[in-house]
């Protein structure tokens, strides 16, 4: 009885003292598994439905205890955290099929030498020679397979969070975010042209040639490093590195004020990209030269 | 029902026919349960759950979401436009598709066709083209977002990895795109792009042959270029998406707050 709550024990420990007439305290210290004084007052408690046929078996000789082997419950119980007294109940119900007497570590002999009436009782061994079926036909037992700690399903994983409704609180955002974002573009799209130059020419190389937006940051790389450095090495390790962020910044906290360190890296090349994307496409003109934008005007194509 | 001079008003009648539909078994078949289109819907928790439950939606969203993540001020609705983005390009690339031939010189002139000839044409190319350059936006501005609110840290960090895919995966798009107007700017800046690719070590040419198609940008380029970005990229960056999108749900909702 070791896991049931307190409070539930004291309950059906002064019921049945109100019934027996007997003290509450004594009737609840019995529960707990100290000392039974007498073997009956622990029978209503558990009674197994095996008991019925142990009792009508002859009595077996007190045998050393071959499957069991002496196991100690107590050491087991707390190994696996399984209560003493479902360990026992388990091992008895083997013990009673196989035939052969239950002994445990440090009770054996005299639970072995109890006789029939006290095992009965429980607490004590069943023993049962082995022609003499376990359990009559059509009587069923209740076998014990596994016990779940109420922790082990009861434990509260995730703090309970504030949360809305997807529908219709998320969805409408999103609707019209889709509708704006649809609206923006159709608008500007009306306006303004994409770009459409003469038929491509292989002998006819414009002059500046430019990658598109996005890879102008490493053209202008281009400009300082060797080739193999600006449009290799660096490219390639910028996108490892941003793929192994996760694994690298090992600080949990997500407060920015305790991260400095990992958003001043991060700012740095995002910035440091925007500006030689922004440096790359307007302030590049013939040649890959230096120009300004407001002077010799824009050397770029969206 | 009846107005006075007992006939039924044209009100009644449509409101009648709408009941009426709305009860059949066809409309019954198609709005499941909870679905606001149905016959009784009324404004409950519980239907609030079906909506999304009995939805299609439901791929994509919990029944309930952490009230901080709807705020537009957390995501800056970044993930979703880039999303949104993905979906306009592909109907609008559809679009185009039908008036395009990936050869020279007929892509050029398709395309110039598509400015002069084409009911919309102009317009559908102008919407695939900046929503193209808007996408990556916001795919970058996603990344930053992501990376100040330290939404890569544990359970995340490979949705993360995922997103420096779908980064990659977006460049590569709409640097395939680039060239297929098969104009000056297509083809020169497509060249100075696929050159820094050369210079990889080792395998540098072998890298921007398979790419190219040859030793320098030829029409075989083209087609090759085309089948990449109208077949085989968006199919893997569909693929990687859907985890994306997995992921986010399975590694808790959206982060935070902070
Ligand atoms: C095609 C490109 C992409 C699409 C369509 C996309 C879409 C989304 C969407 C819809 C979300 C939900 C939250 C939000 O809207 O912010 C999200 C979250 C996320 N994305 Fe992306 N994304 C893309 C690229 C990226 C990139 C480039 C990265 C990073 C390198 C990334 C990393 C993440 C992470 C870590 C989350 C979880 C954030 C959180 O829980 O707050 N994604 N993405």
């Amino acid at each position: 009885m070791a896991e049931l709550p307190e409070h539930l024990l004291r309950r059906s420990a002064e019921a049945r003292a109100k019934a027996e007439g007997r003290p509450v305290d004594e009737v609840l210290a019995e529960m707990k598994g100290e000392e039974s004084p007498t073997p009956a007052a622990a029978a209503p408690a558990e009674a197994p439905a095996a008991a019925a046929p142990a009792a009508e078996a002859p009595a077996a000789p007190a045998a050393p205890a071959a499957t069991n082997g002496g196991r100690d419950l107590a050491a087991e119980s707390t190994q696996f955290g399984v209560p003493e007294e479902l360990l026992r109940r388990g091992a008895m119900a083997r013990a009673k099929a196989s035939g052969v007497a239950a002994v445990f570590a440090g009770e054996g002999a005299s639970v072995a030498a109890a006789p029939p009436a006290a095992a009965t009782g429980g607490g004590g061994a069943a023993a049962a020679p082995a022609a003499a079926p376990a359990v009559p036909e059509g009587v069923r037992t209740q076998r014990l397979l596994t016990v779940v700690k109420a922790g082990a399903i009861q434990k509260v994983k995730k703090e309970p969070h504030d949360k809305v409704s997807t529908w219709p609180h998320l969805v409408a955002i999103e609707f019209v975010a889709l509708m704006v974002c649809t609206a923006a573009l159709i608008v500007f799209s009306a306006f303004v042209d994409a770009p459409l130059l003469e038929f491509a020419n292989f002998n006819e190389q414009p002059n500046p040639s430019k990658a598109p937006w996005y890879f102008l940051g490493l053209q202008e790389l281009l400009a300082y490093f060797d080739p193999q450095v600006a449009g290799v090495i660096l490219p390639g390790f910028g996108l490892l590195g941003l793929a192994v962020v996760p694994y690298v910044d090992r600080n949990p906290a997500v407060r920015p004020s305790d991260r400095k360190l990992a958003i001043m890296i991060f700012s740095f090349f995002f910035f440091a990209s925007a500006v030689l994307t922004i440096y790359g496409s307007f302030f590049r003109g013939p040649g890959f030269n230096f120009t300004f934008p407001w002077s010799e005007g824009v050397f770029f194509d969206f | 029902m009846a107005n006075g001079d007992g006939r039924t008003g044209l009100i009644d009648r449509v409101k009648e026919a709408t009941s009426h539909i709305r009860t059949s078994q066809v409309w019954q078949s198609i709005f499941r349960p909870g679905s606001p289109f149905r016959a009784g819907y009324n404004d409950s928790p519980r239907n609030r759950s079906y909506v999304i439950m009995n939805n299609v939606l439901y791929h994509l969203h919990p029944v309930k979401v952490k009230r901080h993540g709807v705020r537009l001020s957390y995501t800056l609705c970044l993930g979703g436009l880039s999303f949104f983005l993905f979906i306009l390009l592909t109907i609008t690339g559809i679009f185009l598709m039908f008036y395009y031939r990936p050869t020279s010189p007929a892509a050029f002139e398709d395309i110039q066709a598509l400015s002069t000839n084409i009911a919309f044409g102009q317009l559908v190319r102008n919407m695939h083209r900046w929503g193209a350059h808007a996408m990556v936006l916001t795919v970058f501005l996603h990344m930053a977002r992501v990376f100040y609110h330290g939404a890569y840290k544990p359970p995340r960090e490979f949705n993360w990895v995922v997103g420096v895919v779908l980064l990659l995966l977006t460049l590569l798009l709409s640097f395939t795109g680039y060239l297929l107007p098969w104009d000056q700017l297509a083809l020169w800046a497509v060249t100075v792009g696929s050159n820094m690719g050369r210079y990889a070590p080792v395998i540098g040419d072998q890298v921007s042959f398979a790419l190219v198609g040859g030793v320098q940008i030829t029409p075989d380029t083209l087609l090759r270029w085309y089948v990449l970005h109208v077949l085989f990229l968006p199919f893997i960056i569909v693929i990687f998406m859907a985890v994306h999108f997995w992921r986010v749900r399975k590694d808790g909702g959206i982060s935070g707050p902070l």
